[in-house]
């Protein structure tokens, strides 16, 4: 492979009747260019936790993937209020989703393990009033 | 055994079934979206009452073989077209999630 592939998209705030569009269409690539079904899964559920999250606790954001020769690299960056407390997040469980979104069955708390679980790699990026980025990498 | 088959055999009511030769390997039972995609494997049977149209992209994820709404549940009006794109099977069955389960297990 030569150059990287890199997909990009806005993904919208409190949109849910289309949210994981990204996702979905990342899933789609993947399969297109041959990935093995187990790696397009582990991307396309951490990629999805991350993009449900920028909807519903940061209003949108922006997503990357990059297909590297090793590794496929997810960015999910948004300006949203930020992780005051980044371990505790990541806990199964915690969880401030409010309840309208409860209702649709997101508000487990386990987005966040579930990015950690099904990636090589993770990092959590966040500012209190700034924004969040995390960084994800899964190697096949 | 296939999707159709076993939808068949389960008396499931179609609600749409775009790809019904997928396999179907196990039974996952649940509600809330992130422990489906946390939790249930590729192939299996997912069971739940949540009808809202985000299941249609966790199932599409998380690569289940379909979507099996028990107790009777309906899906919201707009799913259909949603799942026929993204090739998601969805089912309706009167039955408890507990009966679903055990009916399936007999058969895979
Ligand atoms: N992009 C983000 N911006 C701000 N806060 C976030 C962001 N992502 C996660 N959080 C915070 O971390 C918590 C835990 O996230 P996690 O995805 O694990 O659970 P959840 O989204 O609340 O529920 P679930 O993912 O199970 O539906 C959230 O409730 C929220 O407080
Ligand atoms: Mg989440």
């Amino acid at each position: 492979m030569g150059e990287p592939l890199v997909f990009t998209f806005n993904v919208d705030g409190g949109d849910f009747t289309s949210a994981g569009q990204a996702s979905v269409a990342v899933k789609k690539n993947l399969s297109q260019i041959g990935f093995p079904p187990e790696v397009i899964r582990r991307v396309s559920i951490a990629m999805y936790e991350g993009e449900i999250n920028m909807v519903i606790h940061a209003d949108g954001g922006v997503a990357t993937v990059k297909v590297d020769e090793n590794c496929i690299e997810i960015v999910l960056a948004d300006k949203g209020p930020g992780i005051a407390d980044v371990e505790k997040a990541m806990q199964e469980g915690f969880s401030t989703a409010p309840d309208e979104v409860r209702g649709l069955g997101f508000g487990a708390g386990m987005g966040l393990p579930n990015m950690k679980r099904y990636t090589d790699e993770m990092s959590i990026d966040s500012t209190v009033g700034v924004g969040t980025t995390i960084t994800m990498k899964v190697n096949y | 055994m296939t999707v159709k088959s076993l939808a068949e055999k389960l008396n499931l009511e179609t609600v749409c079934c775009p790809c019904p030769e997928k396999e179907v390997s196990g039974v996952y039972i649940g509600d809330l979206l992130s422990w489906v995609m946390g939790r249930a494997k590729a192939g299996d049977a997912w069971l739940t009452i949540m009808s809202n149209v985000n299941i249609v992209a966790v199932a599409a994820l998380a690569d289940t073989a379909a979507v099996i709404l028990t107790e009777g549940v309906t899906v919201d009006e707009n799913i259909t077209a949603t799942a026929l794109a993204k090739g998601v099977n969805i089912f309706t069955s009167r039955n408890p999630a507990y009966e679903t389960a055990v009916d399936i297990s007999k058969l895979i």
